[in-house]
């Protein structure tokens, strides 16, 4: 990006319109697990992706906390974030979202993984950027119609978050102006 | 209404309502909360869907209104018009031009694509809530996966009538997790419930959402010696000759006579617009004139 | 041949202006005003200001005109409207006890600092049709007393002081707002006592009657019912002070029950709450006695299972926009769940005459 983003820009052109075409993107990687879609429309100081800006625009306000995760938080992120969302920032065992990469993030037992009665009172994280070190996994269950493939960072630890399953936590995996999710319903295997 | 926000609802709302729609698709078949607000049509008239469409649409969308599978009822009249002035997305009759469609009490018969999204309103969203009132146990119930009330309930029918006295609304385990109420649609339509579109559903007075992801599994509750079985009138419809659709019975006179007609109107108009015609009807285009 | 009924929009737009012409009645006798409304029929728009969930006393009186005076309908209209509101902040919480009281009364003790104020009551008034109004209504000017200063303390402050009546424990935590968040079971006081104010005034007359006459019975004194006007303010952040912003016409009850005591509790007073927008006294004093029968868990009395103990039963039925559209739905068209339970009901009376059948056989073959 050649413009410098501040604190005061990088917000949706349109925000009803431009939040509900986000949305339907992140709904629909969200219930089609594997599947990419593009999500652009706001920009975030570095290093976040055009992906996750506006992913962190379309959902979050004073009513989420959000983490960030390692480089994520930086202090022009903050001001960006808090400039444009009102969303408090938390600490990761508080989070209702997360974002940074998978590195930063980890380890996955900080994250509040709902409870039995509100399987739903659980975090969602977003990975964002870089996905060198990811593997191919082999995806199936609700949302997938035979199988699907999608390049993981750990699948080890994913393959125990869907262990936990109606409790654990989702994922957005942000690249760019790319999104594309994982649930915790969805089984994965090691290899594409 | 230009003094109101796009699809009406404030922001804020809508991200509240999108998050409760994430979380349903994460965990499909369970109910997920949500702060439902009050909107300017009565609660158990669609709230819950409306405000899951209005959190679900964009501008480019095409979007159709049914009850009871038909476009023209009153109630669907009124929220397309809602949506048509709110958020001015185009409308549709035709089921495989909308893109999202907000239905009360059936499925299209047409299989729904990839590329659309049901939206039903619920009014009941708890499938256990008419054999425990209680919220707080029937969430106890889903938390340990304890349904064998409703297979007491299931089994009681069949002892007292020879069969399960439930016509629509009728259970299902949703991946083999949740007991999720289809909202009332017909038994009929349950085995549609496994479909390649996305399915959202919203209950406003109830404050919930739930989702079934598409390619979910899908199951109507049953018992190995009395298999779930989806029913309908045992007759073709008599406009559009279809058999393999949902039909209405209509009380033509004093005498009794009825006919059978396609409850999904724009199913019942497709056919009769590639020719079929059934027992009563003309081929379309004739009864203007007529 | 069958045509099947189209013209649903039509139809619509017909009942519409069918509706507002209903509404206007008579063309030869003259239009209402929602300053009429306003100020000559204060109660009914007092009770939609409470039950709407929003202070202002013109949208009330319009939406009274708008539902042709169907109260529900009323509140059902403010109710959409507030929700579509930005919200700017906060206030600080009302101080009653400060309260510039027109109406206070208290069945507890004969007289109390700030005095017995009968204010404008139709208590004592004689139930009879005064024909004269149907004329004219202009009354003649009453006599103005000055302003009585002296602050006008809560009389359950006197029983504090003795230390007799139940503590209240004080929190500056935010409240839940039920508006905001979905309901959730077990609740706590902050939610009910909304919940209460929003709820309907016949429901919630009706639990409270319900208690005196024997379900969770709790014998209630009127410790102080007040009516009267607060200021209302808010802290400005730029200012770094509170300013003040308004004011609002209160009603508030607090009631002193009976209690003898239990495993958790020793024997001392309790009490119950109400406070509702404006004039609304019989709102005020039954949702203190709801409140008060939903206290026994934190009291540590029995559950009696009455419904006015039922926490889930009480706030999940108390709220008449939900309750009137839930009822109302089942006229909207369910012709396909009737249509799948009439084959359902067919089958199964056929099954039943071919087995009565056969059971008849059987017998016939074994005489």
């Amino acid at each position: 990006m050649s413009v410098q983003t501040t604190q005061f820009s990088g917000g949706f052109q349109n925000a009803p319109t431009d939040a509900a075409h986000a949305f339907r993107a992140a709904m629909t990687v969200m219930a089609r697990p594997g599947e990419t879609r593009e999500l652009t429309g706001a920009q975030a100081p570095a290093p976040l992706s055009e992906a996750a800006a506006t992913l962190l625009l379309t959902l979050c306000d004073p009513e989420t906390g959000v983490h960030l995760a390692g480089g994520a938080n930086t202090a022009d992120v903050r001001q960006w974030l808090t400039f444009h969302t009102g969303a408090p920032l938390v600490s990761a065992s508080k989070a209702d979202f997360a974002i940074g990469t998978w590195a930063a993030l980890c380890p996955l037992s900080t994250y509040r993984i709902g409870t039995a009665e509100y399987p739903d009172r659980s975090a969602t994280l977003i990975v964002d950027g870089d996905t060198e070190a990811n593997s191919e996994a082999t995806l199936t269950g609700p949302g997938i119609k035979d199988a699907a493939h999608l390049s993981l960072p750990d699948i080890q630890t994913m393959q125990a978050n869907a262990q936990l399953y109606p409790l654990g936590i989702d994922f957005f995996f942000t690249n760019g102006t790319q999104v594309a999710a994982l649930p915790r319903s969805t089984q994965i295997s090691v290899g594409g | 209404m230009s003094d109101y926000n796009f699809a009406y609802l404030d922001e804020q709302t809508k991200r509240m309502i999108r998050r409760a729609i994430l979380k349903g698709l994460a965990v499909p078949g369970y109910q997920v909360p949500f702060a439902s607000r009050e909107m300017p049509m009565p609660y158990g008239w669609g709230t819950g869907g409306v405000q899951v469409s209005a959190a679900t649409l964009t501008p480019d969308d095409t979007f159709k209104v049914i009850d009871q599978g038909a476009d023209d009822t009153t109630n669907a009249v009124s929220i397309r018009k809602f949506f048509e002035n709110t958020a001015g997305v185009a409308v549709t009759e035709e089921t495989e031009k909308a893109t999202v469609i907000q239905t009360r009490h059936r499925i299209p018969e047409a299989e729904l694509n990839e590329d659309q999204i049901l939206v039903y309103q619920v009014p009941i969203p708890e499938p256990l809530r008419f054999l425990e009132p209680r919220e707080t146990e029937t969430r106890k119930m889903h938390s340990l996966e304890e349904y064998g009330l409703m297979h007491v309930k299931l089994y009681e029918d069949i002892s007292q009538h020879g069969d399960i006295a439930t016509a629509y609304a009728y259970p299902v385990m949703v991946s083999d997790r949740y007991v999720m109420d289809p909202s009332p649609i017909p038994k009929f339509d349950n085995p549609k419930l496994e479909m390649s579109a996305i399915q959202l559903f919203g209950a406003g007075r109830e404050q919930r959402i739930y989702a079934v992801p598409p390619h979910t599994k899908v199951v109507s509750l049953d018992f190995e010696d009395y298999p779930f079985e989806a029913s309908k009138a045992d007759h073709p419809c008599d406009l559009c000759a279809a058999e393999d659709s949902y039909l209405d019975e209509v009380i033509l006179d004093d005498a009794g006579n009825r006919m059978f007609v396609c409850s999904d109107t724009d199913y019942c108009r497709s056919r009769r617009a590639a020719g079929h015609v059934g027992r009563l009807g003309t081929e379309l285009g004739t009864e203007d004139a007529a | 041949m069958y045509v099947a009924v189209k013209g649903g929009e039509k139809a619509i737009d017909n009942a519409h202006a069918w509706l507002a012409e209903e509404r206007r009645g008579d063309t030869s006798v003259a239009e209402l005003s929602v300053a009429q409304i306003r100020e000559q029929l204060s109660l009914a728009v007092n009770r939609v200001m409470t039950e709407g969930s929003l202070f202002d006393p013109d949208l009330a009186a319009l939406a009274i005109k708008q539902s042709r005076g169907d109260l529900i309908e009323a509140v059902f209209l403010i109710r959409a409207y507030r929700t579509t509101l930005p919200r700017f902040g906060a206030t600080l919480p009302v101080d009653t006890g400060g309260m510039a009281c027109d109406r206070r009364i208290s069945a507890t003790f004969k007289d109390a600092p700030g005095g017995q104020v009968l204010g404008p009551t139709f208590d004592y008034t004689h139930r009879l049709l005064d024909f004269k109004l149907a004329a004219e209504g202009e009354v003649v000017p009453v006599e103005t007393g000055a302003p009585r200063c002296g602050p006008t303390p809560h009389i359950t402050e006197f029983l504090q002081g003795e230390d007799i009546i139940q503590r209240e424990p004080e929190s500056d935590a935010v409240p839940g707002d039920l508006t905001r968040e979905p309901m959730e079971f077990p609740s706590n006081r902050a939610l009910r006592l909304q919940s209460l104010t929003r709820g309907d005034e016949g429901f919630i007359l009706g639990m409270a009657y319900s208690t005196q006459r024997g379900y969770a019975r709790n014998h209630a004194f009127v410790g102080e019912l007040r009516i009267g006007k607060v200021p209302v303010e808010m802290e400005i952040p730029e200012l770094g002070f509170a300013i003040e912003i308004g004011e609002l016409e209160l009603t508030e009850c607090e009631t002193v029950n009976q209690f003898q005591g239990s495993k958790t509790e020793p024997p001392q007073f309790t009490r119950g709450y109400g406070l509702v927008f404006g004039q609304s006294e019989r709102k005020s004093i039954a949702m203190a006695l709801v409140d008060r029968a939903l206290r026994w868990k934190e009291l540590g009395e029995d559950n009696l299972g009455a419904a006015a103990q039922d926490e889930e039963f009480v706030l999940s039925h108390s709220d008449n926009i939900q309750a009137t559209g839930f009822l109302e739905h089942i006229k909207l068209p369910h012709y396909v769940d009737f249509q799948s339970e009439l084959e359902l009901v067919r089958k199964l009376r056929r099954e039943a005459e071919e087995r009565l059948k056969g059971e008849f056989t059987a017998q016939e073959a074994a005489e």
